[in-house]
């Protein structure tokens, strides 16, 4: 393929050539400042013209000693970043190789760069560094970004095959390679059985996320997402307790004289770190979701909140020797839910961000590290060791792939078919994790272990490159998807309109689940937890103001293209067009084929979303909303016309449209019938209608009377990174509580909208029969506000 | 009437193709008693349109519609049944051994396309006219697609499919522009099978 990326590749490639020159300037300093004695400033550029013995005042000098370890780092992350930026302005780079491939790349860059000029790199990763500080952000995203419920839904299916997995596969690669080195030819003889457990032990730490940015169009089924998801979540923590108790087993018994009474305590051990860690997490889980509870007039502090209660409890069960990564990863889940709904959406966003970024920054030194550590002199290459490590990693993987799952699928509603488990199988690769575990292995007990770093290092290679790569290609062939059939218009519409269709009779049918479990955990939930741990209601008005503004912004723009004019809508001409039968040129029906394409709505994502390294704009939530904006329209206007609705409801009926969730209190507020003005200007101050959210108690219920509420649940949050994959339903739930809470953000984004519009037209017809009446209601006091409707010149 | 004493008694006359296995059924019914707010027994338009995802769906409103044929403004139990038994998977070794004397399966491919066809046919003249196509194609395409552009597409759309030139699709000609197209799998919901 060619790379057309070589127009945006000259930018960065002059900042490269600047940070290569920076770096051998930063060298070649370091090299004098090493020779100089001086305590001071060691280069005196505009050294005074008498050589005296004191100094004189240097009016230009550098110390490079001073910044060089922030210095360095900060550039790689900023190489790493212009890499990033690179990597996706060819937008289908991202489709073909995951993006740990292309840290990977850079890394190995700054490592040549850095061995080229001789320089002493700084000393980044050590144990304390990696254990304290760059793995609790890339596990606290994981954690997280996890979509909770479809993860609970198969957590018996995920726990099954990440704990039993990560122990089959490190078992076996390590007693695979024991008996590979019993063989005197390849010269191992000394590697024994327990080093081995633990290379097996750590090369097992797969990193399958990394990959999914591949195949996303693929549309992975759910459940297979979760399994990926989920082994990845649990597996680094698994490697690192795993890990820990043979390196303790390591220390104790130098000579190999375990005892069965030691292997006892290795699996309790295991059990307790696992399961403490859990508990640790979800306590301090529960607690940082109590203090979010009284955080909304400091609202600045809350990602402070999430961020440290999180890390509090990776170090809490780390002091005890639980298992940290276990407890964050619990934290985040349990937090999540309540601390979403304590804090505000800036602080929300912030915190999402933030996590993206630290982890993202974390993860780019360790891979840049372990560039610079590939290439060195410090490798000791040992054929046998290297190639039987690669082969027994995917034979290890296989069995257990697809041992565990023949057995899992026995229980599973429904099982995975062998696609899937091919898939599972082939997105193995090793990630980060393993790298930072071998370059962490204590020298004094490990004589050999530039070996095990050497054949980490192939293997990270090997399945980052070979395996990311093709996996595209593998899962699109697997996938089976007529792609390239030409299809009429004809036919692209109708597939799309059943794909719709399909769509919302999945809605109608909603989500199957366990629903003992579930639904009393829900109860659970609802009567102790919630009230407990989240906000009592209060008006978040700074939201709905911001909200209204940002809404109206895009409420204009489609006003002023014209979308909504009354004309779009209107009923069939009574002349009929008289069209011959226009002979189309092909190239007329491309174009069309081209706008349908492009134009028509996408069909609901029902599957899971995520990457890793991005947090992707929704484009969706634009589709939502001009179709929800069309939908109020057209029933504005066929009540306006006076039609009965189209599905043949009396006009007359008392059918209330309630926008807002009159909850307690449906009063029909009566607006301010003063609308007539509207200017463009922004801060004009027209009598119109406030728009004053009374936020429903939570735990209420709606009053049944004959409202018509027009919904407007499950509208995503702005830049979740997980799209409508699982709607919760209100409709299934009694407590309104629950499912609503989804849509109390994005709330105020659709009525603040149709109230301009309503505001724009109607104002003549406020009586207008069956009444597109909504409530707004009205709130003296001193948090009165007025909506800024400068909408609405009528086209 | 608690759903451990459900029984099929309830689905007298169901045309063949509704299922009849206990636990199906029996999740459905859940879902329509979560959906009936008011415990009223049946489900009316608000029901529906409670179902948030549904709002944001370009043919939400038709979707809604189609649960509520020839004007009613409730549905039961059957009813809801009804609708979602067009999509169910067809099972292959059904056809092979259907009894040609009996109604076809709801989940025939005829009858699925016929499910398609009414969300056009609003009208119910049995034919789509070139406006309904047209309001049809408009629900589906963003906002930045011009009028002219749209109603140059609804001539092409009508023109492949329109056979004797009377300007308007009848379903026999809708179920031939289709024919290579694999409804089947399309208009397949897993869950229900």
């Amino acid at each position: 393929m060619g790379f057309p990326m070589l127009v945006p590749f000259s930018p960065w490639c002059w900042l490269l050539l600047l940070v290569v020159l920076k770096c051998s300037e930063a060298s070649s300093d370091l090299n004098k400042s090493t020779n100089s004695t001086a305590q001071h400033e060691p280069n005196v550029r505009f050294a005074a013209a008498s050589s005296e013995a004191d100094e004189k005042i240097s009016v230009f000098a550098l110390d490079y000693d001073y910044v060089q370890i922030p210095y360095e780092v900060t550039l790689w992350i900023l190489l790493a970043s212009l890499a990033k930026i690179g990597f996706h302005l060819y937008h289908r780079l991202p489709g073909l190789m995951p993006e740990s491939c292309l840290l990977i790349i850079v890394g190995a860059l700054v490592g040549a760069i850095i061995f080229g000029t001789d320089h002493k790199s700084p000393p980044v990763m050590d144990s304390s560094i990696y254990f304290l500080y760059l793995l609790p952000p890339i596990v606290l995203e994981g954690g997280y970004f996890m979509p909770t419920r479809p993860f609970f839904e198969n957590i018996g299916s995920i726990l099954w095959w990440a704990g039993l997995g990560a122990l089959i596969n490190a078992f076996g690669i390590g007693l695979s390679l024991y008996l590979i080195c019993q063989i005197k030819a390849f010269g191992l003889t000394d590697v024994n059985l327990l080093q081995n457990l633990l290379f097996g032990s750590l090369i097992s730490a797969v990193d399958p996320v990394a990959v999914l940015a591949v195949f996303e169009e693929a549309r992975v089924n759910e459940p297979l997402y979760m399994m990926i998801f989920g082994e990845a979540l649990l597996n680094d923590g698994i490697s690192v307790v795993l890990y820990n108790i043979l390196i303790a087993f390591t220390k104790m018994h130098k000579f190999e004289d375990i005892e069965p009474v030691d292997i006892l305590a290795g699996c309790a051990r295991f059990i307790i770190v696992g399961v403490g860690g859990v508990f640790f997490g979800i306590i301090f889980g529960f607690i940082s979701a109590f203090i979010t509870r009284f955080t909304q007039n400091i609202s600045a502090i809350e990602p402070l909140i999430v961020f440290m209660f999180s890390y509090l409890s990776y170090l809490a069960a780390e002091t005890l020797y639980l298992s940290g990564i276990l407890a964050i990863t619990a934290c985040a889940v349990t937090m999540k839910k309540y601390v979403e709904e304590n804090v505000s959406q800036t602080s929300y966003t912030t915190i999402k961000y933030f996590m993206k970024m630290l982890s993202s920054v974390s993860e780019t030194l360790i891979f840049i590290f372990m560039g610079v550590s590939t290439i060195g002199k410090n490798h000791e290459w040992n054929w046998a060791f290297i190639c039987f490590t690669l082969v027994f990693c995917q034979i290890w993987r296989a069995i257990s792939v697809f041992a565990l799952f023949y057995v899992s699928n026995q229980f599973r509603t429904f099982p995975f078919s062998i696609k899937d488990q091919c898939i599972i199988f082939y997105s193995g690769v090793r990630g980060a994790g393993s790298f930072s575990l071998a370059f962490l292995l204590p020298l004094s007990l490990f004589p050999r272990k530039k070996m095990f770093v050497t054949a980490t290092l192939v293997v990270i290679y090997f399945t980052v490159f070979i395996q990311g790569i093709t996996i595209g290609p593998l899962v699109r062939y697997l996938d089976v998807r007529k792609t390239n059939k030409k299809e009429s218009i004809n036919e692209e519409l109708h597939i799309r309109l059943m794909d719709h269709l399909k769509a919302g009779i999945e809605d109608v049918c909603g989500q199957w689940s366990h629903y003992q479990v579930r639904d009393k955990f829900k109860k659970f939930d609802h009567r102790y937890l919630r009230k407990i741990l989240t906000r009592k209601n209060q008006p978040k008005s700074s939201i709905v103001s911001l909200y209204k503004k940002l809404e109206m912004k895009q409420a204009i723009e489609m006003v002023e293209t014209g979308i909504l004019s009354s004309t779009a809508f209107s009923v069939p001409h009574q002349a009929q067009r008289i069209h011959g039968t226009k002979r189309l040129s092909p190239e007329d029906v491309e174009s069309m084929r081209d706008i349908l394409t492009h134009n028509m709505y996408q069909v609901r994502q029902r599957t899971l979303s995520y990457n890793k390294y991005n947090l992707k704009p929704q484009t969706s939530e634009k589709q939502a909303k001009e179709i929800l904006i069309r939908r109020q329209n057209t029933l504005r206007e066929s009540m306006r016309k006076g039609h009965s609705l189209p599905w043949g409801k009396p006009a007359g009926t008392k059918n209330i449209r309630y926008l807002s969730f009159p909850y307690g209190h449906p009063q029909p507020i009566r607006r301010d019938p003063k609308v007539a003005d509207f200017t463009g200007d922004d801060s004009s101050d027209s009598e119109l209608p406030s728009i004053m959210f009374k936020p429903y108690p939570r735990t209420g219920t709606l009053k049944k009377e004959t409202q018509e509420i027009i919904p407007m649940k499950s509208f995503p949050r702005g830049g979740k990174p997980c799209h409508f994959g699982y709607p919760r339903n209100t409709s299934q739930e009694e407590h309104v509580g629950a499912g609503r809470r989804e849509a109390l953000r994005p709330k105020p984004l659709f009525h603040a909208v149709d109230e301009e519009f309503e505001s724009g037209e109607e104002s003549e017809e406020e009586a207008s029969a069956g009444g597109s009446r909504w409530s707004a209601e009205h709130r003296p006091s001193k948090q009165y506000h007025r909506s800024h409707s400068p909408l609405l010149q009528r086209k | 009437r608690g759903p451990r004493h459900f029984n099929l008694e309830l689905l007298p006359d169901a045309p063949p193709g509704v299922p009849k296995e206990g636990t199906d059924l029996l999740r459905l019914y859940h879902r329509f008693r979560a959906l009936d707010r008011n415990k009223k027994g049946y489900l009316s338009r608000v029901d529906l349109q409670q179902i948030g995802a549904l709002a944001v769906n370009p043919l939400g409103e038709r979707i809604i519609d189609s649960f509520f044929p020839d004007g009613n403004l409730r549905v039961d139990f059957p009813g809801f049944v009804r609708v979602l038994a067009h999509f169910r998977p067809v099972d292959d070794d059904d056809s092979g051994m259907r009894d040609p004397k009996q109604p076809e399966p709801l989940n025939s491919r005829m009858n699925k396309l016929r499910f398609v066809f009414q969300l056009y046919d609003l009208d119910r003249d049995g034919k789509i006219s070139r406006h309904e196509m047209l309001q049809v194609l408009r629900l589906m395409v963003g906002v930045q697609v011009t009028e002219e552009q749209l109603e140059s597409i609804t001539d092409r759309t009508v023109q492949e499919a329109d056979e004797d030139g009377d300007g308007a699709v009848s379903f026999l000609e809708f179920t031939k522009s289709l024919e290579k197209m694999d409804i089947e799998q399309k208009m397949s919901i897993r869950i229900l099978k």
